[in-house]
This record gives structure tokens, sequence and C-alpha cells, in this order.
């Protein structure tokens, strides 16, 4: 279908999401199961309903990602209604926890690496991990001063898209907002060192770790 | 026997106590249906819906107990509508007009209202235990009048609960005269709670034998009350982080070292790694554990935990335990009886699994195993084979391939044979649950083998209706099947319609049963309810004569009482 309009990809899938059908509207089930044929054993094989890109979605938007992006039929991608047989006080328990990875970058470093931030309970963890990880750095204490050249300054993308300085608010907070950190060498992040450390808003941060 | 007193026929009903056999005992002649039921104090209606109040008070009318199941068993799995019906009211209000004696409530899948546990609450003087399974409907306001008004209150156990938190007040409301707590468990509340007032219940109830915190309940708070509750037998931990550095884990740590009688653990609603060494004192003399609310701890943390627990009889755990993992279960816990392995990721294979493998080792070492939740990857026929070889005694066996009609990965085979075995080797199966690619053929060998069997599901499975009719007619004690997306059609839903009156209940969706075969079903057979939950608006406009249309989901179910007054909308009786 050929169509010039701006957006030509939003409107395509749009459109398909109101293409007339003979079901009924609402949850998708398996593709097999509109045309009424009985499910046979060639046709099991067939169904890829939870391959390690099923994931999860409520927005339509991006099932129609992985729709467009992906050959085989998007139906097998979509989400099975009460499948797995788990009570909704699991799923739920099950998505917040798992992991979470964020990627690490460091200035200079050529590549980057992933933590799972669950895996720790306090900044001075992370950031001790951190310290292993990429270990001929120094990664800037903040509650010391001044800074010198070789140390860097953690900082991390939270989910509004802003670059902040680790270490500002509590833990768990942090952990829920962050999306990628990025140790930033001490010349270039002159701009962001306070007059006088947060030392108030660590020490509370600190104290609800251990608490 | 001429003459038999009835006070010794009662005295001797007295040690009856299992209701199957006070049953059985009811039909052997009318004095003794009469004795029976004027002594019967526990009364357990599987189906609400069965029976009616008044029924229940004209039978039983010294009924102290009630047990009462509402909604069917996929409601747990949002299969059901949320206002599908499964109603308390009629039956606490009936109580409270004809048992002023009554004690104890037992709710499984029912709505519950705040008026109702209100009127509950003043309605019963004596009034001693309150137990919600996976109820809805109320909020903190109606356990607030329940604390309140329950002088003698000794159970409050909420289990999986959908309740509006409208604050932590309601723990406030137990008098200080309250002493007489021994079970408490509001885990399943999401909001906070005042943690002084907590402390002071607990300190005043010295009988507490069971408490199981909510979230937000933390470390400090619950090193305060295990130092208190001296005879505490079931610990369900709230939030469960904390510095293995700090001051508070070492209190944590000594308070556990001194507790002697906990036997069973569960909670840990929030936990970090490195957190669980907290509890290896009391490890030892554990004989329940449950961290299938613990996502985010390795593998290797979890073994370590479980090599201190060689008296588990019950263990519910996470996959990210992984094969390894449960081959150390499998050397370590030889007193298991009931395994439950949920997945940590549902939606995704990621790197936390358990496979054949894991159960397979589980087999080898865990003989006394007899019950089984299991959700994994893959399955094999040879390993289930050797599963049924090497455990006998399964009572319960629910198997959950992640993903829907998977084959045997190493043959690409159906999981027929594998299946086959466990029914045929577990003389004692009394609850079935199936999956991964299925043909007719282990209907088939259910239906031949699984005499015992009581519950059956069964989702993805099966080629035609000749599947669902070997477990209709080979299984005699089958008392409930529930049945999503398989080609099961009118033909094996009618072929023997007078089964269904030996059954608690039926469950069809997604399947190839159409509205005429569900109405030649309704018609036949009047003493069942034939409900078909119809949650799309266009079928109001298909015309009346469609019958040919496909029921997306059904309900039958036997009673006593005739089509049901409460249902909604969307619910038609036939």
């Amino acid at each position: 279908m050929v169509n010039h309009f701006p957006g030509f990809e939003t409107f395509a899938m749009d459109f398909k999401e109101t293409e007339l059908t003979l079901g009924p509207p609402g949850e998708f089930r398996v593709s097999g199961r509109k045309s009424g044929k009985k499910r046979g054993f060639p046709e099991m094989l067939d169904l890829n309903l939870s391959g390690p890109n099923g994931r999860r979605n409520d927005s339509g938007a991006q099932l129609e990602q992985e729709a467009s992006s992906s050959p085989k039929s998007p139906a097998a991608k979509e989400q099975l209604v009460g499948w797995p047989p788990l009570r909704a006080s699991r799923k739920n328990a099950m998505r917040s926890g798992g992991s979470n990875y964020v990627k690490v970058a460091v200035d200079g470093a050529p590549y980057l690496r992933k933590v799972d931030l669950q895996m720790y309970i306090s900044y001075e963890q992370l950031l001790k991990a951190l310290e292993d990880m990429f270990c001929y750095f120094t990664i800037r204490n903040y509650f010391m001063e001044p800074m010198n050249g070789y140390e860097y300054v953690p900082t991390y993308e939270d989910k509004d898209g802003d670059w902040m300085m680790v270490g500002d608010v509590p833990w768990k907070i942090f952990v829920e907002s962050c999306k990628r950190i990025r140790l930033m060498k001490g010349s270039e992040a002159a701009g962001l060192e306070p007059r006088t450390p947060p030392q108030n808003a660590v020490m509370e941060a600190a104290e609800e770790d251990s608490g | 026997m001429n003459y038999f007193p009835e006070e010794v026929l009662e005295h001797i009903l007295d040690f009856v106590t299992s209701n199957k056999e006070r049953n059985a005992v009811s039909l052997v002649c009318k004095t003794w249906y009469k004795v029976e039921r004027e002594s019967r104090y526990r009364v357990f209606i599987g189906n609400c819906y069965a029976t009616n109040p008044e029924r229940l008070i004209a039978r039983f009318p010294r009924v102290k107990s009630l047990t009462l199941k509402g909604k069917p068993h996929f409601a747990d799995f949002n299969l059901v509508p949320h206002d599908w019906g499964g109603f308390v009211d009629p039956w606490i209000k009936t109580l409270a007009r004809a048992c002023p004696g009554f004690e104890e409530l037992r709710l499984k899948r029912m709505v519950v209202s705040d008026e109702i546990l209100e009127l509950l609450s003043k309605s019963f003087v004596n009034f001693k235990s309150l137990v919600l399974v996976s109820c809805d409907g109320f909020s903190t306001d109606g356990l607030a009048a329940i604390a309140a008004n329950c002088r003698y209150l000794r159970e409050l156990d909420l289990q999986e609960n959908e309740v509006d938190d409208r604050s932590g007040h309601w723990l406030s409301c137990f008098p200080e005269s309250c002493t007489s707590l021994v079970s408490l468990n509001f885990a399943c509340l999401k909001g906070e709670i005042n943690l002084s007032v907590l402390e002071r219940l607990v300190a005043r109830n010295p009988n507490l034998r069971s408490l199981r915190l909510n979230r937000a309940v933390p470390v400090e708070t619950l090193q305060k009350i295990i130092t208190k509750a001296h005879r505490l037998v079931d610990l369900g931990t709230g939030s469960f982080i904390h510095d293995p550095k700090s001051e508070t884990y070492q209190k944590l740590k000594n308070a556990m070292s001194k507790c002697e009688s906990i036997r069973s653990l569960s909670g840990f609603l929030d936990v970090a790694p490195h957190c669980l060494t907290a509890v290896y004192p009391i490890c030892p003399h554990l004989t329940s554990l449950n961290l299938s609310y613990a996502p985010g701890i390795n593998s290797n943390e979890l073994i370590k935990l479980i090599r201190h627990c060689r008296k588990l009889q019950r263990l519910w755990i996470l996959d990210c335990v992984g094969d390894k993992g449960l081959g150390i279960v499998a050397a370590t816990c030889k007193e298991l009886e009931e395994l439950r392995v949920f997945p940590s990721d549902p939606f995704g294979p990621g790197n936390a699994a358990v496979t054949e493998e894991g159960l397979v080792a589980i087999s080898v070492g865990c003989h006394k195993l007899h019950s089984l939740l299991y959700f994994c990857q893959q399955m094999t026929n040879a390993a289930l084979i050797t599963i049924a070889k090497n455990c006998p005694n399964f009572i319960r066996f629910r198997l959950c391939i992640l993903d829907p009609a998977k084959p045997d990965p190493d043959t690409m085979d159906p999981l027929d044979e594998g299946f086959g075995a466990i029914v045929q080797s577990c003389k004692r199966l009394r609850r079935l649950s199936i999956s991964g690619l299925l043909s007719d053929k282990v209907f088939l060998y259910i239906g031949t083998y699984a005499e015992q069997l009581e519950m059956l599901s069964i989702a993805f499975a099966g080629e035609s209706d000749k599947a669902m009719l070997y477990v209709l007619n080979g299984c005699k004690k089958l008392r409930k099947l529930e049945i999503r997306d398989c080609p099961f059609g009118n033909m094996a839903l009618l072929a023997d319609v007078g089964k269904y009156e030996t059954m608690r209940s039926l469950w069809m969706s997604s399947c190839e049963v159409t509205l005429q075969g569900c109405k030649t079903l309704a018609r036949l057979m009047p003493k069942l309810n034939v409900e078909i939950i119809n949650e799309n608006d266009l079928w109001d406009e298909i015309p009346a004569d469609d019958d040919r249309k496909k029921v997306e989901k059904m309900y039958l179910y036997r009673t006593l009482v005739g089509p049901r007054q409460d249902a909604p909308g969307f619910v038609w009786t036939l």
C-alpha cells in the first residue's frame, strides 16, 4: 500500500488496528483460534508465543513496532489472556522484581558495562562495585572534597531524560528512576560540582539504606 | 438394631469429623440423618450457588463454622469478569438472623463488602475466626469493624485478597482488651501500618502462633516483634531489607537465634541480596519455607539458605533457584512433601529458569514428595517417566510449561507418554494439571488410569472430542474439570450429560462448544446451571437464531436451587 502521508508507518499501523475482523474486539488470543480450525499437531509447532521477544506490553504502539519489525505473524507475539496461570499478585511481584540492569558508561573507556541495580542496597555498595568493575579508575567519593583530575563523578540519566548526580535522592528512588549511569571525568564534571557537598541528603540516604 | 438411643449415636458421631464421612453417615437412615444434621457444626459448601442460605440453616441449624467458595478457579487468572458473582451477603444476613452462636467463616473467591463485615462483626458475640482467600470488594474499614467488635477474635487471616487499603488505622481498632489473637495475617495489604500499634498488639496477645506482616513493616519492627511473640510458630516477614553491617541486622540475628518455636517462614516481600543470612539461625527447625514473593535473590544465595533447611516439608520458591539449586534441594530436604516452583519472569525465558532436569533431581532425592506445582521452560517424556517411577506417591501434580503446547524438545513428540506414566504410576492422584503439546492419547491414559482423580485442568491440548470423552467416561471420581483453548465441542459436551450431576462444575473457554450445544444441555439437565459469560457487546446484535456461534466462556455446575438471581447482565443462564 503506497502512501505518501508523513508518518506513513504510523498510519499504516493504525489502519491495521481498525481493520474489521469477524471476531470480537478486545484482547487477542491465539491466531489459530479465529479460523475455527481444530488445532493440529503441525500447527502447534508454529506457535511461538513466548519467545524472547514476547514481551508483555499494554500500549498498542509498542506492539505494532514488534509487528512491523518481524516477518512472523504478529499475533503470535501477543500475550495470551490468563497465561501463564498465575495470580495477579504473583505477576505483579514478578514484574517489579526480576532484574534491573542499567548500562554504565565511563568516559574514555572503550566499551560499556551493565549492572543490576537490584543487587545492591546502598550507594556505597554500588559505587564500590563500579570501582571494582572499572578498577583502574577511582570514582569520586562525594563525601570528600576536592576532586582531582583522575577522579570520576557518578551521574545518571533519570526517567525524564535528565542527567543527575548520583546520591541526591534516597537509594530506593534512585533505583526506580535510574535508566543509565555515566561516570564523568572529573574535569568535565566541574560544572556539576556543588559549592558545598550535599551532606544531608547523602547522610539521610545512608540512614535509610541501613534501616 | 432395634433400639439405639440417639444420644449414643450423637456421641459416636462426635468422633466423625470429616464432612465426607458425615455425608455418608447421613445417608444410612432417617434417624441417622436427623442426628447427624443436628450435630454438624462445620459445614463446607464448595460452590456457593449449589445451594442457598435457607437450605443451609434448615438442614444444619447448629452450624458454627462455614466454608464457602464462589468464583470458578480460573478467576484467579483473570478469565472471569470482575463482577461475575460470588456475593457473601445473603449468607451472612441469614446467619445473622438464625445463628447467633456462629463462630467461624472461611471464604474463597467471594465478594465481601465493608457493610457485610460490619454486620458480621456485630451479629455474632462469639465470633472467633475470619479467613478470606482471594476475595475482593472490601477495604480496611471493614477490617476495622472486625477488629473493633469481635471481642473474642482468634484468627484474622487474609490471603491474597484485593483490599482497598485506606489507612493503617484499622489495626488501632483492636481494643486493649483484645488478648485472644492466635493468628493474624495481613501480608496482602498494600498500605502503611502504624508500627507502634502493631508492636503493642503483639505484646498483649501472648498466644499468637501465626503472624504474617505486610510490606510496610520494616526489619526494625520485625526484630522487636519476634522478641515479644514467644509462641510464634509461623512467621511472615514484611520488608526484609537491611544492611548486613548494621546494628539492626545484629539485633535481628540475635532475636532469630532465640526463636525456638518458628517452624514456618514466609514473606520477604522486599528483599535484597545478602539479607537472608539473618534467618540462618531458624532454618534448621523450619518445616515450611515460602520465598516465592522474593525476586532478586540469585541462585547461589538461595542455595546457601536451603543448605541450612534440612527439615523442610514444604518449599515454595522461584525458578531463579535453577536446576542446580533444585539439585541441592534434593540433596538436603529429604523430608520434602510439597514443592512449588514459580516463574520469576513469566513473560520471557530470561536466565532464570528450571527445566526437566531440576524436577528429575527432586524426584531422585525427595521420595516423600506428594504435591507439586512446577512452572518450567520445557519438559521431556523421558523425564516424566523417570519422575513417575521415582515418585509414585503424588496426590497433586501440576505442571505448567510456560510456552503453551510445547513438545518434548528432544524428540518433538507430544508429552502423552510422560503424563501417561504419571497417571499410571501415581494411583493416589487427585489433582492434575497438564501442559505442553498433547494429543488425544494422554486423555485416554488419564481416563484409563486416573481412578482417584478429582480435579483436572487442561489448556491448549487435545485434537478432538474423543479426548474429553475419555476423561468424562473414565474418571469416576471427577469433580472439577476446567478446560481452555482446546478443540472440544458439542459432541463431547453432550455425550454424557448425566455425568455433570456427579461433578461440582465444568468450565470451558475458547473451545468449540456452540450456543446450540449449551442450550441443549441446559434443556436436558434442569438441575444444572449452564452459564454463558458474554463480555462482548457485539453479541447482542447477533440474531437470536445464530446458535452456531461459538461460546467464549461456559461455566456449568449442579445446583439444588435453580438459576441464581444475582447474575450480572453479561452472564446468561440458559
